[in-house]
């Protein structure tokens, strides 16, 4: 997937501004943006579902813009929205989506006891689909998803609401089927364990990738760590460590002494060479990233794509604290 | 500015485009679309029964009130139970064709619409598909009715009831395909209310379907004759009562291919629309 300066304007707004980047073969890539900043949009153009302003984008080696139907038969996709036909059947599901998908009848059905079993679902398939859970729902578009071998898969906001237990489930199911179809995966989450799992992310803000890399090179390029420690008097430490290493430190009173150094692991023992009052505790962290967002992005991966109902509820907490 | 891309095996579900020829491959779009439908009318024992609740309540309560107070031959020379039994096959089939776009409306509201616009299908295989599972769960839904008409002293041939079953196929294309066009421009369910008010009950009482409409003033008689279903309504009367008034305009009988071509023509424009109008959302 080859993306070339992607261009999409709705009026006078400019939703995806120049955006470029290509996902390999196999690969899971995640895709991360606070609300608002063109993750739909440009997941909307990859899909053909709207049509570029400006710009390539590329999908399986098919252009987008052109080549819509080549495209279309090469990609599955999971929305962050149910899309299941409720009064179906599992199996009347995944053979409407056959169909659609031009597979003939014995290669559905070879296709859907596979991919049932593989998200275990082999036991409901003859149970329509409004009797199903949430995360069976989602189990159940995922393999409909990748009923037709799509080349590339694209999960947008796959576990949104669901509980942790059921993600951590259809995450088990999705590494199961990577390991078995090596499937390209392109994806859109608020979870920062999610993000942690991708192979690449891109970060997108106000219709622009402001970065690209493994997590943990994303992590790496904050350069910094977090040391925090605990000592006998922290207002004297914090003076020595100002005067010996050259690091401003910050007296948190539920933490303790809190230095941001670039790398932490090594500066541990320079500080116990230097300070002359009791440590008792250290911790160093590694950047997350939750860091790596809030420096790219200016606000908190959790805060910016939380949904405006979570949003409505905590500011609603936030009222009623301050009432009390 | 365009890179190009390098050489890359061809997926499965690539091949599987090719495989099949375009014809073979919209029949089965439009086959299975069609099946989805009728499965989930089946599943909806609550929507056969209201589709159903209406029309009986005209044929037998509607019926037996107007009878007590006319008398026998009151409507179009005949008995009026009889008389609406036709105006309510018609009813049904125009419900049924509502029906059929509030669930396109809601398709696209909860989802399943996305499902089938990023398939690599034709739209027009996706109208069709609609189109005629909407006609066929119409013209099932009309059939119970039609088990009313020995009840109600009117006999049909063989015959009689094969050319009812196919003026109500040809009356079930067309209005579905018109409710197809009308979810073409939709795009919320309030706005339901609006066309049942506005569109689909002045359809169905402009039709001659529940009285005659021979003897009405002027600019009343000119708005039944440009109701298309005027013409659906008029042949399946005039197969299943012999001798009844046909429709007249300013004198003029209107000859039974004359409805069948009105219809026909309605129908065929509907879908040539509605077909235009979702390729257009793309």
């Amino acid at each position: 997937m080859e993306v070339d300066e992607l261009v999409k304007r709705f009026g006078d707004f400019t939703a995806v501004d120049g955006v470029s980047f290509r996902v390999e073969p196999g690969e899971l890539f995640g895709f991360l943006g606070p609300n608002g900043a063109g993750k739909t949009t440009t997941i909307s153009v990859l899909c053909t579902l709207l049509h570029p302003t400006a710009g390539v984008a590329r999908v399986a080696g098919h252009d987008v813009a052109t080549e819509s139907h080549q495209v279309r038969a090469n990609i599955g996709l999971v929305f962050q929205e149910l899309t299941l036909d409720d009064y179906l059947t599992a199996a009347q599901n995944l053979r409407f989506h056959g169909v659609m998908y031009g597979l003939p009848n014995a290669e559905i059905t070879a296709r859907m006891t596979e991919l049932l079993d593989m998200v275990g679902l082999s036991d409901r398939a003859d149970q329509q689909a409004r009797l199903f859970s949430g995360g069976m729902k989602r189990r159940l578009e995922i393999a409909r998803g990748l009923l037709h071998t799509p080349r590339v898969l694209f999960l947008d906001e796959p576990t949104i609401g669901l509980d942790p237990q059921t993600r951590v489930h259809i995450w088990e199911h999705v590494d199961n089927l990577r390991a078995r179809e090596a499937t390209t995966m392109f994806l859109t989450t608020h979870y920062m364990d999610e993000a942690e799992r991708c192979d690449r992310i891109a970060i997108i803000d106000e219709g622009k990738v402001v970065a690209i890399d493994t997590p943990d090179a994303l992590k790496a390029s904050i350069g910094t760590d977090t040391v925090t420690i605990e000592t006998a008097d922290n207002v004297v430490a914090r003076a020595e460590i100002a005067q010996h290493l050259g690091v401003e430190g910050e007296i948190r009173d539920d933490e303790g002494l809190r230095l941001r150094v670039p790398d932490g692991e090594a500066f541990v023992p320079r500080l116990f060479e230097k300070l002359t009052v009791g440590v008792r505790s250290v911790n160093v962290r590694r950047p997350s990233l939750d860091d790596v967002f809030i420096e790219y992005t200016g606000r908190d991966l959790r805060d910016a794509e939380a949904g405006t109902s979570e949003r409505f509820r905590n500011n609603a907490m936030v009222r009623g604290f301050r009432r009390g | 500015m365009a890179t190009t891309a390098e050489p890359r095996p061809v997926a499965p579900s690539a091949v599987a485009l090719h495989r099949e020829g375009w014809l073979a491959r919209n029949a089965r779009t439009v086959e299975m679309v069609a099946r989805r439908e009728i499965i989930r009318f089946t599943r909806m024992p609550a929507r056969i029964v209201t589709g159903l609740a209406q029309p009986i309540l005209f044929l037998v309560v509607l019926g037996a009130g107007i009878d007590s107070i006319t008398g026998s031959s009151a409507a179009g020379g005949v008995d009026y139970q009889q008389y609406i039994l036709p105006g309510v096959l018609a009813m049904s089939v125009l419900f049924s064709a509502f029906f059929s776009s509030v669930s396109i409306v809601w398709d696209r509201e909860f989802g399943f619409m996305r499902e089938m616009l990023v398939a690599p299908v034709s739209r027009t295989g996706l109208v069709l598909g609609k189109l005629l599972g909407s006609s066929l769960v119409a013209v099932g839904q009309g059939i119970i009715l039609l088990v009313a008409a020995p009840i109600i002293g009117i006999d049909l041939t063989v015959l009689d009831f094969v050319a009812v079953f196919a003026l109500m196929v040809l009356l079930a294309f067309s209005l579905t395909a018109f409710g197809i066009l009308i979810a073409s421009r939709m795009h919320r369910m309030e706005s339901f209310q609006m066309v049942m008010s506005l569109v689909i009950n002045p359809l169905l009482f402009l039709s001659g379907a529940i009285f005659p409409i021979d003897n009405l003033p002027g600019w009343l008689s000119v708005a039944t004759r440009l109701n298309p279903v005027t013409y659906g309504v008029d042949p399946i009367r005039r197969v299943m009562i012999p001798g009844v008034d046909p429709l007249t305009i300013s004198g003029w009988t209107v000859p039974i291919w004359f409805d069948v071509l009105v219809v026909l023509i309605v129908g065929v424009l509907c879908l040539t629309f509605a077909v235009r109008s979702f390729r257009r959302t793309e």
